[in-house]
Order: structure tokens, then sequence, then C-alpha cells
């Protein structure tokens, strides 16, 4: 019977292995479902803030705000990378960083600054690893986090562009594209992007109430905001559904494991009969 | 025909109203605004209060409590925090709200605590004052 026993204790591994698989690839695939129907309920926020954000940027108000002016040299680039808290989802945050570094590491080279801050628990052991400079970290977010978790990392960032030791700030995070694909993607959110609207015709400005200069940076701050928080939200949509697609692949290969370990299973057994009966015919013989 | 505009109005949960209007009357900072079509490009940070949009034939009334207020000639578009219609708002839960916001104030000299309360008592009254209103103008029951 040797070998059979083996094969039966490892089977069994393999099988409550999979039990687990399965189960976290059911709850992933629940909340994906309410994930997904949070991020698209506050895109029109931010599609309408874009808005009024790109209006401001070709008005010519006799105030301009830091955050508009366009800084001729840049000599630090700030990343505020947007991962998740847990692991067991795939590429996810291999990917996410892989991209980050592959922009960072040639500015680095170049002698440009480079700084980070991090949301989620593999984010931050993720750039440790890369010897990142980490200035700020949220963790620990779960998956209902409201919008004062991004509060900490992003005004870091900011502090760091208003004194000028970065002059481009990137929003690093997982775009969800479907449930199956999930893009690592890079924003610039400072500088604003230069937008012309061609509807609007040049040299207008707002009235502004209370005034220009305290207004503006409201409008900035809540734009920024809701940003990161929408590219927060999506990390986590990403989250839950490259979760689901990794266990369910992992479920699968249970699956065929346990299929071939039977068949060992099966034939180690029939070889063990055969051989015991061989032996006692063998042995009623020489009697 | 008379002249509308397009308002659009979203939180960060929803759109919460999206059509044309004649006027929208929304609560800025400095006092109360009416926008009619073709108002010069205005901005402006709005407190907690009452957001009306008047169409042809209906006025719609909601509770915002605080956001941005964008003026184009043609386009309207209010970013609030959270937003209900006024015929949602529950009189018997405000108060109570209401109540524990103050009872916080009396008890508690926490400075986070005081100004988390301070704000919640000013969105209270703010909602049950709005309340008030409509129900003068023969809006609700």
């Amino acid at each position: 019977m040797a070998g059979t026993k083996e094969i039966r204790t490892q089977i069994r591994s393999v099988q409550s292995n999979q039990k687990i698989t399965r189960a976290m690839e059911m709850v992933a695939a629940s909340k994906v479902r309410r994930v997904q129907a949070r991020m698209q309920a506050s895109r029109p926020y931010v599609d309408r803030m874009r808005r009024v954000i790109g209006h401001l940027a070709v008005v010519h108000p006799e105030f301009r705000h830091p955050f508009l002016l366009p800084r001729e040299q840049v000599r630090g680039v700030g990343f505020l990378v947007i991962g998740t808290d847990r692991g067991l989802c795939g590429g996810l945050n291999i990917n996410l960083l892989r991209a980050v570094w592959n922009e960072a590491r040639p500015l680095e080279k170049g002698g440009i600054a480079v700084r980070f801050a991090a949301l989620g628990q593999k984010a931050v052991t993720g750039l440790h690893r890369l010897n990142a400079e980490l200035v700020a970290t949220a963790t620990h977010l779960g998956d209902r986090p409201g919008s004062e978790v991004i509060v900490g990392p992003l005004h870091a960032l900011l502090e760091d562009y208003r004194v000028g030791r970065i002059d481009r700030l990137v929003v690093a995070y997982n775009y969800f594209l479907n449930t199956m694909t999930q893009k690592p993607t890079l924003e610039t959110l400072l500088p604003l992007p230069e937008k012309k609207d061609p509807e609007l015709f040049d040299h207008w400005d707002y009235l502004y109430e209370p005034d220009s200069v305290d207004l503006l940076d409201t409008v900035l701050m809540r734009y920024l905001e809701a940003e990161t928080y929408q590219a927060l939200l999506e990390n986590i949509a990403s989250e839950q559904a490259a979760r689901m697609v990794a266990m369910r692949n992992a479920s699968d290969n249970a699956g065929t494991l346990i299929d071939t370990l039977k068949l060992a299973y099966n034939k180690a057994r029939q070889a063990s009969i055969t051989q015991e009966i061989a032996e006692i015919v063998g042995g009623a013989a020489a009697v | 025909m008379a002249m509308v505009m397009r308002v659009d109005v979203v939180s960060l949960e929803a759109s919460i109203f999206s059509g044309e209007a004649e006027m929208v009357f929304a609560p800025a900072e400095r006092g109360e605004v009416g926008i009619a079509p073709r108002h010069a490009p205005f901005l402006t940070r709005l407190k907690p209060g009452e957001l009306r949009i008047q169409m042809p034939g209906e006025t719609l009334s909601f509770f915002i409590s605080g956001g941005i207020l964008e003026v184009q000639p043609h386009q309207v578009t209010v970013l609030t925090n959270t937003t209900i219609r006024t015929d949602a708002i529950d009189e018997a839960r405000m108060l109570e709200a209401k109540q524990a916001a103050e009872a916080t104030l009396a008890m508690n000299p926490g400075a986070i605590d005081v100004a988390r309360a301070e704000a919640e008592l000013l969105e209270m009254s703010e909602k049950l004052r709005v309340l008030e209103r409509a129900r003068k103008r023969g809006q609700l029951k």
C-alpha cells in the first residue's frame, strides 16, 4: 500500500485549499458589483468638476493660483501610489509598481528628485522594497473608505508642490476597464493639463464670491480630492475584480491537480491489489 | 418660448438632477443668489441651505449641505457634498440629530467635537428651515 496513503492526504489538502479559493472567489464576486456601482456613481461628479477646472484653466484672472501656473523647470516629481491593502489579487500591485518604477527610474537617473506617498499596505511595502522615499502613507482602508483617508498622503505631496520640492504630481492607480482587465494608470494631477475648450472665447473671467484667492483654493482642493478619491474607488473595484479572477484560476488549477492526483492514486491502488494477488497465488503454488 | 439653461446637480454619490430650467436659486456664501439664463460667468461656494430649480410649470426643491456653484451663460453646474429632495427630509430625525448636536455642544468643551457638532447643528437647523419654507409655499402637505 506504499504511496496510496501519501497521495490521499495530498488530495485532501488540495481539496481544502480549493474550498478556500472558491469561497474567496465568491466573496470577491459579490463585492465587485457593489464597489463598481459606487465607482460609477461618483464619476459624474468628477466629470463636472473636471469641466469647471477646464474653464478655470483658460480664464485670465488677475490672480493666478500656484496650482494653475505651469512650471518651466521640473526638478522634482511626486507620485501618489494607490495600491491595495491585501494580496491574493494577481499581479495587480506588482504591475502598478512596475509602471510607476518605469516612470520614476529615468527621472531619478536624470537628476530629478522623486518623492512618493502610498495608499494601501501593499503599495507601502512594495515601495519600501524599491528603497523609495515615502513622505506619507495611509493603510488599512477597508472596502468602503470615506474620502478622508486620502487627505493625509495627498496633502503631504501638495505641500511639497507648494514649496517647490516637486513640480509635478502624478497619481498612480489601476483603472477599472472591466472585470477581466485593469490597467495600471499614471495620471498627472498638477500642473493642470492644459485643455483648450474651443467653445469658450478668450479673455473672460468669472465673477468670484467671496474673492478669487480664497475661492480658487477651495475649488482646486475639492477637485484634487475628488480626482484622487475617484482613483481610489477605481483601484478598489480593480482589486476585487482581480482577486475574483485570480481565485477562479486557483480553483481551476486545484481541480486539475486533484484529477491527476486521483489518477495516480487509482493506479497505485490497483498496482498494490495486483501485487497482493500475485503474492497469494505465488504462495499457494509454493505449498 | 421662455429662455432656458442647462442645469446639472451632482453630488459625490450620484447625479441628482440634469435638465433645463428657467431659474435657479442657490444658497451662496454671501447670501442667496438667483441665476437666470445668460448670467455672467460666476463661481462661488455654497453653504447649507435650499436649492430651488424653477422649470416651466414646476419647481424642484433640494436641501444641499454645501458645495460649489459654477455658472456659464447657458449652463449651471452645482457640485454638492450631499443633496436631498426637500420632500424626502425626515423631520423627526432632523430634530433628533439637532438635539444630539446641541447636547454635545452643551456637554463637551473638547475642540474637535465642538467644531463637528457646530457644523452639524448648522446643517440641521438649515434643513429644518428649508422644510419650513417649502411648507409655507404650499409645496408640501
